[in-house]
């Protein structure tokens, strides 16, 4: 992307994907409307709580879906709302708090610069106060693995879903997003658009509010499934 | 005809039917309703024309012939099962869009939001 482009400044979207966040996601959407001049949108996915109202209070955009999707399908919503309303960059981060809100800018710099297509912010680069679990970490390194394997970016933190992406991989991912983890899917659907995918470091905290989407249960079969449509997105036709 | 010849043909018969008479109803797709009349079809024929059996499960190296009934049966349940599993990934598909497009459409009628990009000068 062009850092200037006819003069206008790029518009930039900060997406956060919600479910039962009524208690923690005001607070966040007013410290980002007060931190940065960008558009803040807030999908619903399918919450039966106040989060929608509680969002749009707090001044989001918000987009209440009919039903829960999961966390790729609400994603893809928020990709489809940036296509249509020629957004040039999302950043999306999680709607519960875990995320800094100030490492924004460091994972926007590198697309508005034109030096990257995809930048994605790791737990794990330099500093770092986050400790997950045990199959948390054992996760996390397969996919790093899987990962390095079949694309060859050198990643620290595949399943990190704070991230930014330029206009051509909104309108991409707007098609085409898989479903669970999608972030490490996106990394081979990167991969075979070519793009200059980087990692920065960014600061993670433990959650304040609601539960983790992910149960200990279901990670087991979350690494299955992942593995296998990342795979299988190495062989599919896409485009 | 022996007991089990007169059972197998009449509740064939009788599935193939019932098939029929839901497609007329509009209760079953036509295209959900291919493979259902095939497989009750076949049943139905080797059942009447046994000895068309005794030669296909011969042919096939099946000592048994009612052996061959079964594979043919569970072949047909197999296809339909992964006919569904088709089916129902279209239409999680065909739900997500929608539910996406409901989504971005309720947010357009609501007149968007003060803060949206493309209300900007």
């Amino acid at each position: 992307m062009k850092p200037d482009m006819e003069g206008t400044s790029p518009r930039i979207l900060v997406v956060l994907p919600a479910y039962q966040e009524e208690r923690s996601i005001g607070t966040l959407v007013r410290s980002l409307r007060k931190r940065f001049p960008y558009d803040v949108l807030v999908v619903n996915d399918g919450s039966t709580d106040g989060t929608s109202d509680a969002a749009r209070e707090a001044g989001a955009i918000v987009l209440d879906l009919p039903c829960n999707l999961g966390i790729g399908g609400a994603v893809q919503t928020a990709f489809l709302y940036a296509r249509d309303h020629g957004c040039d960059a999302v950043v999306r981060i999680d709607g519960d708090g875990q995320h800094e809100i100030e490492d924004i800018p460091k994972v926007l710099e590198p697309i508005l610069a034109g030096r990257a297509d995809a930048v994605i912010g790791s737990r794990f680069l330099g500093e770092t106060e986050y400790r997950g679990s045990i199959p948390r970490i054992f996760g996390i390194q397969h996919f790093r693995w899987l990962v390095n394997l079949f694309t060859g970016y050198r990643v620290t933190d595949p399943t990190s879903c704070f991230f930014a992406i330029d206009r051509r991989l909104i309108e991409f991912y707007s098609d085409h997003y898989p479903s669970d983890y999608p972030e490490v899917d996106a990394y081979i659907l990167m991969h075979r658009l070519g793009a200059r995918a980087i990692e920065v470091p960014v600061r993670m905290y433990d959650r304040t509010e609601g539960k983790s989407s992910i149960t200990a249960f279901r990670a087991v079969y979350y690494m299955v499934k992942v593995t296998l449509s990342f795979l299988i997105n190495r062989i599919r036709r896409i485009g | 005809m022996n007991r089990v010849t007169i059972f197998s043909i009449c509740a064939s018969a009788g599935f193939l039917l019932y098939i029929l008479e839901m497609v007329r109803r509009r209760k079953l797709r036509e295209e959900y309703s291919i493979l259902w009349l095939f497989g009750s079809a076949l049943i139905l024929v080797l059942s009447v024309k046994q000895d068309w059996l005794v030669v296909l499960a011969h042919s096939v190296g099946i000592a048994y012939p009612p052996s061959f009934l079964f594979l043919v049966g569970i072949l047909f349940i197999l296809l339909i099962l992964i006919h569904f599993s088709i089916a129902i990934s279209k239409l999680h598909q065909m739900n997500k869009k929608m539910a996406q497009e409901i989504a971005l459409m309720k947010e357009k009628a609501a007149g968007g939001t003060p803060g949206d990009p493309s209300s900007r000068p």
